[in-house]
C-alpha cells in the first residue's frame, strides 16, 4: 500500500513537471510579455531601455532557460512576485486558494447530500412519476449553463427577495466577533455554493441512479432476498454499498472539476477565489500568478485522481495495491 | 383453489403456474406443475435449458419479480399455503425454513462483504442470537461443509475463495438456519467436473444428516440419477414424466425422457456421435396447440397436435403425460 502510494506520488510529480513545462510554453506563446506593458505605460522609453529591461527580467534568454530559472525558484519555495498586486504570489494566492477550497468543498457536500438520496430514490422507484421528475430535474441541472443559474439565483435571492448578498466574499467590518464574521461569510457563500453545486447535482443523480440500478440487478441481491432479509438491509448494505464503488470515483474526480469550474461562479459573484485570480492575471500578463495558479489546478486534478484510486481500493476489497 | 393441506409431505406444489407478462404477450414459463417432497427425500427436476426449472424454484421461494408473476396453484410448506402468505411472513420463511442454492457461486455472494458477514446477516435475522453465537454457528457450518480453516474463510471476501469453496460456503449459508426444505438450482453446473462430484456428495451427505426435503434441479440426467429418489422431467414449462429414479432410468415411458436417457454418454462406450434429440425446443412464445414435444417426437400423431396429453398414472408413482408412451 505504502509502496503503491509512493509510486503514484512519483508518477504524479513527473506528470506535474511535464505539464508545468507545457504550460510555461503556452504562456510564452501568448501575445505580449511584462515588458510590453511597461512600454505601453511609458511612451518615452528607448529601445536601449527595452533591451535592458528584457535582459533584467531574463526575457532575452531561450524558453527552456527561463523555464529552468522559474522552476528552480518554485522548487526552492519562492513563488515569485505579482506585478499587478505588488506583493509576493504566496501572499495573494493563500487566501484565494482557501476561499476556492471552501466554495468547491461546500458545493461538493451540498451536491452529494442532495443528489445521492435522489438518485437512490429514482432507482428504487424506476419508471415512476418520482423517477421522471427527478430525471427531468437532473437533466435540467446538467444542461443549463452555470452563469444562468447564478444570475437567476442573484435575481431571486438578492434582488427580489433580498436575503443574501448578490456578490462578494465577506462584509468589510472590523468590529465583528468571530461568530458574527463566520455567519457573515456563510451568507456570502450560500448563492455561489448553490449555483456551483447545481451542475454537479444533475450529474451525480444520474450516476447514482445508474450505479444503484446496476447494483440492484446483480445476483447477490437475489441471494439477499432469498435469505429473508428486509428491504432496508437489501437496499443499503447490498445495493447501495456496491453502488458506492463507482460513485466514489466519480465524486473524487469531479472535485477537481468543481475546483476549476468555480471560475465562472467566482466571476459572476465577484467571489475572491483562485479562478477569478487566474482570469485577471492572464489578462494583465501577470505571469508568476497565472503559472502558480495553473500548477495548483493541475496538481488538484492529479491529486484527486490518486485519492479516487485509493478510495476505490478501500470500497472494493477485490482491488489490491500490490 | 386447492382444499386440503397434504398429510406428510414437507412441500407440496399443486398446479403451479407462473406467467411472464412480456411485450409480445403473456408467457407461461411454468404451467400446471405438481409434486410433493417428503422429509429426507430428494426430488430431481430435469429438463433442457429454458424449460422453466429455475422459474419453478423462484416461484416456490416467491422470488419472481415483475414482469413475472405466479398466476395460479398452491405451494404448501407444512400446513401453510405460502402463495397466500404476506411478504412479511415470506421473509420469515426464506432462509430459515426454506433455502436455495444458486447456480452461480461466483456472483451469488456480495463481493464487498465478507463470507462471515453474509452468513451472520442471515443467522441473526432468523435465530436472533448474539454476534458471538452467530459467528460460532457460521464457523461451525463452514467446517460442516468441509471448508478447511473455517475461521480464516469466515473473514475472507468471496473473491478469495475458489469456485468450489464458494459453492460450499453457499451451501453452509443456506443450511445455517436448519431449513426443512432446500432447493439446489443447478449447484454444480458452473463448476469443474472433479469438483462437481464433491459438491454432489456433500449435498447428499448433508441431506441424510439433516433429513431435509431437497429439490435438486439440473439439466444433466446423469447427475440426477446419482442423487435423487424420484425424478420429474420438465419440458416447455410442463411435466412430462414423474417416476422413481431407477424406474425412470431403466424404463422411461415418455418419448422425451427416453431420448434424454439415450443421449447420456455411457461409461466405456465408444461413440462417434451421441444421439442428440433432433429438432429444437419450441419457443414459449409460439407453443403449438397440443403437446409441446410433437415436433421432435417419433410417436406423434393427430391427437398430439389437437390436445394436451394429461398426466396419467401408468404404475404406482409413475406418471406420464403422453398419448403414445414408449413401450417397455
Ligand atoms: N424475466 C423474464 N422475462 C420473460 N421471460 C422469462 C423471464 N425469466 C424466464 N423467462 C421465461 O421462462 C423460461 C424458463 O426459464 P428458466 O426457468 O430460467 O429455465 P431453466 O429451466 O433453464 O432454469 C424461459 O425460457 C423464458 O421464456
Ligand atoms: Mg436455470
Amino acid at each position: 500500500m505504502t509502496a503503491y502510494i509512493l509510486r503514484r506520488l512519483l508518477q504524479t510529480a513527473v506528470v506535474i513537471l511535464l505539464l508545468s513545462y507545457f504550460c510555461y510554453l503556452l504562456m510564452t506563446l501568448m501575445p505580449g510579455d511584462p515588458v510590453d506593458e511597461m512600454i505601453m505605460a511609458n511612451p518615452e522609453i528607448t529601445s536601449a531601455d527595452i533591451d535592458r529591461l528584457r535582459a533584467l527580467h531574463g526575457l532575452d534568454q531561450p524558453v527552456w532557460v527561463r523555464y529552468w530559472n522559474w522552476a528552480s525558484s518554485i522548487a526552492s519555495g519562492d513563488l515569485g512576485y505579482s506585478r499587478t498586486y505588488r506583493v509576493p504570489v504566496t501572499d495573494i494566492l493563500g487566501p484565494r486558494l482557501l476561499n476556492t477550497f471552501v466554495l468547491a468543498g461546500a458545493a461538493l457536500l451540498v451536491a452529494v447530500i442532495v443528489a445521492i438520496p435522489l438518485g437512490v430514490w429514482a432507482a428504487l422507484r424506476k419508471n415512476s412519476t418520482a423517477d421522471y421528475v427527478i430525471n427531468l430535474f437532473a437533466f435540467a441541472g446538467i444542461s443549463v449553463p452555470s452563469f444562468w443559474i447564478a444570475i437567476v439565483l442573484i435575481l431571486v435571492f438578492a434582488v427580489y427577495i433580498p436575503i443574501f448578498p448578490a456578490g462578494g466574499t465577506g462584509s468589510i467590518a472590523f468590529d465583528m466577533t468571530p461568530w458574527e464574521s463566520f455567519v457573515d461569510r456563510l451568507k456570502y457563500l450560500v448563492l455561489p455554493v448553490l449555483s456551483l453545486s447545481f451542475l454537479s447535482i444533475g450529474t451525480y443523480v444520474r450516476y447514482t441512479r445508474a450505479a444503484m440500478l446496476e447494483s440492484m440487478g446483480n445476483d447477490y441481491i437475489r441471494t439477499a432476498r432469498a435469505k429473508g432479509l428486509g428491504w432496508p438491509r437489501i437496499y443499503l448494505m447490498h445495493g447501495f454499498r456496491n453502488a458506492l464503488i463507482p460513485l466514489i470515483t466519480v465524486t473524487a474526480l469531479s472535485f477537481s472539476t468543481l475546483f476549476s469550474g468555480a471560475i465562472i461562479t467566482e466571476t459572476v459573484f465577484a467571489y475572491q477565489g483562485v479562478g477569478q485570480l487566474v482570469f485577471e492575471s492572464i489578462q494583465s500578463n501577470d505571469f508568476n500568478v497565472a503559472m502558480v495558479a495553473f500548477m495548483i489546478s493541475v496538481s488538484m486534478v492529479l491529486l484527486m485522481n490518486l485519492i479516487a484510486d485509493l478510495l476505490y481500493g478501500v470500497a472494493d476489497p477485490r482491488i489490491s495495491y500490490a | 383453489m386447492p382444499e386440503s393441506p397434504p398429510q406428510e409431505a414437507v412441500v407440496k406444489v399443486e398446479n403451479l403456474q407462473t406467467t411472464f407478462h412480456t411485450r409480445i404477450g403473456p408467457v407461461r414459463a411454468v404451467d400446471g406443475v405438481s409434486y410433493a417432497i417428503g422429509k429426507g427425500e430428494t426430488l430431481g427436476i430435469v429438463g433442457e435449458s429454458g424449460c422453466g426449472k429455475s422459474v419453478t424454484a423462484f416461484s416456490l421461494m416467491r422470488l419472481i419479480e415483475p414482469p413475472g408473476e405466479v398466476t395460479g396453484g398452491a405451494v404448501w410448506l407444512g400446513q401453510e399455503n405460502i402463495l397466500e402468505a404476506s411478504e412479511t411472513r415470506m421473509r420469515e420463511l426464506r432462509g430459515s425454513r426454506m433455502a436455495i442454492i444458486f447456480q452461480e457461486p461466483m456472483t451469488a455472494f456480495n463481493p464487498v462483504l465478507t463470507i462471515g458477514y453474509q452468513m451472520d446477516e442471515q443467522i441473526s435475522r432468523h435465530l436472533g442470537v448474539s454476534r458471538q453465537e452467530s459467528r460460532e454457528r457460521a464457523i461451525d457450518m463452514l467446517s460442516l461443509v468441509g471448508i478447511p480453516s473455517p475461521r480464516e474463510r469466515y473473514a475472507n471476501y468471496p473473491h478469495q475463495l475458489s469456485g468450489g469453496m464458494r459453492q460450499r460456503a453457499m451451501i453452509a449459508m443456506a443450511l445455517s438456519c436448519d431449513p426443512e426444505f432446500l432447493i439446489a438450482d443447478e449447484p454444480t453446473t458452473a463448476l469443474d467436473v472433479t469438483i462437481q462430484g464433491q459438491i454432489l456428495e456433500l449435498i447428499q451427505s448433508l441431506q441424510e444428516r439433516l433429513s431435509m426435503a431437497v429439490q435438486f434441479i439440473t439439466h444433466d440426467l446423469g447427475v440426477i440419477s446419482e442423487i435423487s429418489d424420484r425424478v420429474l422431467v420438465m419440458y416447455a414449462g410442463r411435466t412430462c414424466e414423474v417416476a422413481p429414479t431407477e424406474i425412470l432410468m431403466s424404463a422411461p415411458r415418455h418419448p422425451y425422457t427416453s431420448a434424454l436417457i439415450r443421449s447420456i454418454p455411457k461409461f466405456g462406450q465408444r461413440v462417434s456421435r451421441l444421439p442428440a434429440i433432433e429438432g429444437s425446443v419450441p419457443s414459449l412464445y409460439e407453443l403449438p396447440s397440443g403437446c409441446a414435444f410433437q415436433n421432435r417426437c417419433p410417436n406423434a400423431g393427430q391427437r398430439c397436435r389437437d390436445s394436451h396429453p394429461p398426466l396419467t398414472e401408468m404404475a404406482s408413482g409413475h406418471q406420464v403425460a403422453c398419448f403414445h408412451p414408449v413401450d417397455r
